[in-house]
């Protein structure tokens, strides 16, 4: 596939990198001084991942970030100064101290579902939106990340199956960054390669450099594509390593010194600023404005977030305050196609399954499946994909 | 007119859900060309279509969690467990996902996860639980009982409307065995308001789905005593009809709750510290409870019939209380 991206935006994946970088490096700072609340779980190396396959997406898309996918965040349009507030537990934060780290979300402009700590859950949900977007006729798709850890939950493999069997458009993007905690991936799934999960679901996979923007892009904006044009789900495995520990607690003294060497000698910004400079894309002032900007923007959000005040309780039923949505939301979906279509007469279907390979060995013919007429048609384009 | 079924109240709720609003869809294992297992969406699928009702894999996890999924799209998801035993399968998506959504970032999770619990028809101990009071304990979900067919399907409309996760637990005993002429127009039962079914002035009892039924038929054998009950039906047990149960007792001074779950950690347990925190100078004499016992649902009908509730044991209690 060509590279189309313009000039301009190959800077801007640089500035998201950067931004996510520098933003992080102030966080850790924040840490330091005891203004972080709750974990602090560092991208550091991975920064390529989050930005590149953000980018990748449409405005109306979904996006589940975990909780290193800050840059995600970034791209899709959160500021740093949520990020600071929302780490530092503040009143004004978008879940208003209720929740630490990358746990935000937005139903409203920018579609971003909240992770949980649980690993895995977001796939199912994920998966959910897909289908719900789809059912409501918008041609949106849904992107979630895992970890090489969270690929052996149950929630991932129960969410990928349903979502190959229902051809959901999703994306699932598997950053295997070696490391699940202190257990090294060797130890966590034996397969050299995370993409060959997908396999036993009949998902499409990629592998990809996870250190290199340009390429994560690429991958992600195929499967995009892909996924939005009905094939189905595709899953792919981001190839890259995890730079710090687990969170800020951790020194990560189990990694090999000569892994980290390996690694810090890949790492994506460099590469991506010598890729940019050998491309004669950018002059070396230009790149000195961009870092001063991302710099200027921290300060000023940082500064914000330090005087935002902490939430209080002292105010009756603040803490039970919004358990349940008591008529706060208004829920009206966005139909993108005519609503009578799925109501009689329309909706009306011949309630039989058509069976046409009976599962035995002999007189194996080439897959077809237990199908429906909708679904026949996705089964005949991913058929003809291999 | 033919009666209606506790079960055909709830497949007509889920229809006339589904008729009036485009965007309640079904998931769930079994429930479309089959109909569920119990039946309680036969015919959906024809009217419906594929995209509304869908067959799922056997993946609780997956079920619920793409029915909150499709919930933050703006659609009213209703996901049935073939049996509410299997609930503990998707325990996660519930306690973690659904019910903290709402208040960690403001999104609301319109889903309702229904299906059938309880005992009585030798299921053994996989397909007869009682598991609602694991969720009673989950701040932000709400969970729903009902015991009759008006209130099968009043209650399930108003779970569907409403924007939380409604967990809904049918009576699997109750399904073919309790029927009623059922008003033709739309109605709803609104959720977390108790019932009044019996009107007594010398002890309450308190309880919900089958539990109910035996109560009332106790209740009756007890008038011809000339003890007379007064029985509550909880119909929702999270949020709780607090008003209903303290009105109540002090009116008649006396607190039996009766409950096909297990004894410890069960719903009766709530109450009674309820009632002692807020009536507890109007109470004449101990709150008492009839529950199942602490174990599992055993299998073979002599030991089932041993492990719950009857409308002999709750009279005996109930006797032993007036005079007490």
């Amino acid at each position: 596939m060509e590279l189309t991206l313009t000039r301009e935006q190959q800077l801007e994946l640089y500035y998201f990198m950067r931004l996510n970088r520098a933003l992080e490096e102030r966080l850790d700072r924040l840490a330091r001084q005891n203004q972080i609340v709750g974990g602090l779980f560092s991208s550091l190396g991975q920064e390529a991942i989050s930005v590149g396959s953000a980018y990748a997406l449409e405005p109306g898309d979904w996006i589940a970030p975990m909780v290193r996918n800050i840059g995600s965040l970034l791209v899709r349009g959160y500021k740093p100064r949520e990020i600071f507030t929302q780490n530092m537990a503040r009143a004004n934060s978008p879940t208003h101290g209720r929740d630490n780290a990358s746990h935000l979300g937005d139903l409203g402009a920018r579609h971003v579902v909240s992770p949980i700590s649980m690993l895995g859950d977001l796939i199912p949900v994920m998966t959910g939106v897909a289908l719900g977007a789809r059912l409501l006729g918008q041609k949106r798709i849904a992107m979630t990340w895992i970890g090489d850890g969270g690929s052996s939950t149950g929630a991932f493999h129960e969410g990928l199956n349903f979502a190959a069997v229902q051809h959901a458009p999703l994306v699932l993007v598997l950053e295997n960054n070696q490391w699940a905690y202190s257990t090294p991936v060797a130890r966590q799934v034996p397969l050299r390669d995370l993409a060959d999960r997908a396999r036993a679901y009949g998902v499409t996979s990629a592998i990809v450099d996870g250190n290199d923007v340009l390429a994560v892009y690429r991958a992600a904006k195929q499967a995009a594509d892909q996924a939005r044009a009905g094939h189905g789900p595709v899953l792919i495995e981001a190839k890259t390593m995890r730079m710090r520990g687990h969170a800020q607690h951790d020194p990560a003294e189990y990694v090999p010194k000569k892994m980290k060497e390996y690694w810090k000698a890949r790492d994506p910004i460099a590469r991506y600023e010598r890729a940019l400079t050998a491309g004669k894309l950018w002059s070396a002032c230009e790149k000195r404005e961009i870092d001063a900007r991302i710099e200027r923007e921290l300060d000023a959000d940082v500064a914000f977030a330090e005087a935002s005040p902490m939430p209080g309780a002292k105010e009756a039923g603040e803490i039970e305050r919004g358990v349940y949505c008591e008529g706060c939301h208004e829920i009206a979906p966005q139909w993108q196609r005519p609503k009578d279509e799925l109501l009689p007469p329309k909706s009306v279907v011949d309630a039989r399954w058509t069976v046409t390979d009976f599962g035995a060995l002999e007189e194996r013919v080439p897959v077809k499946r237990v199908t429906h007429s909708k679904a026949a048609k996705f089964s005949k384009a991913r058929r003809a994909r291999g | 007119m033919a009666q209606t079924t506790y079960l055909e109240a709830i497949r007509q709720a889920l229809d006339e859900e589904m008729a009036h609003d485009p965007s309640v869809v079904l998931l769930g294992e079994d429930i479309g060309v089959y109909g569920g297992a119990f039946g309680a969406t036969q015919g959906l699928l024809a009217r419906y279509g594929w995209q509304r009702v869908v067959d799922t894999p056997i993946s609780e996890t997956a079920i619920v969690g793409a029915a909150i999924g499709m919930s933050y799209t703006g659609l009213r998801p209703v996901a049935e467990m073939q049996f509410m035993d299997f609930i503990a399968c998707c325990f996660e998506q519930l306690t973690n996902f659904a019910a903290k959504s709402h208040y960690r970032w403001g999104a609301p999770v319109p889903i309702v996860v229904r299906g059938p619990s309880g005992g009585g028809v030798h299921a053994g101990p996989f397909h007869s639980a009682n598991p609602e009071m694991y969720f009673v304990h989950t701040p932000g979900l709400k969970v729903v009982c009902p015991a009759t067919a008006y209130d099968a399907k009043g209650l399930l409309k108003s779970a569907i409307r409403d924007n939380n996760p409604v967990l809904f637990f049918e009576h699997k005993f109750l399904y073919r065995r309790i029927k009623e002429d059922l008003p033709p127009d739309d109605y709803a039962v609104p959720l977390g308001k108790a019932a009044v079914r019996r009107e007594g002035r010398d002890l309450t009892i308190v309880s919900y789905a089958a539990m109910l039924h035996a109560s009332l038929e106790a209740a009756a054998a007890l008038a011809g005593e000339g003890i007379e009950a007064e029985v509550i039906d909880l119909r929702t047990l999270l949020p709780l009809d607090r008003e209903t149960i303290l009105a109540s007792v002090r009116k008649t001074n006396k607190l039996l709750v009766v409950h096909e779950d297990t004894r410890t950690g069960g719903i009766a347990g709530e109450i009674a510290a309820i009632v002692c925190a807020e009536a507890f100078d109007d109470l004449d004499g101990p709150i008492v409870r009839v529950t199942a016992p602490d174990a599992p649902v055993p299998s073979a009908p002599a030991l089932e019939e041993g492990f719950l509730p009857n409308a002999a044991s709750i009279a005996d209690a109930a006797r032993h209380l007036a005079q007490a």
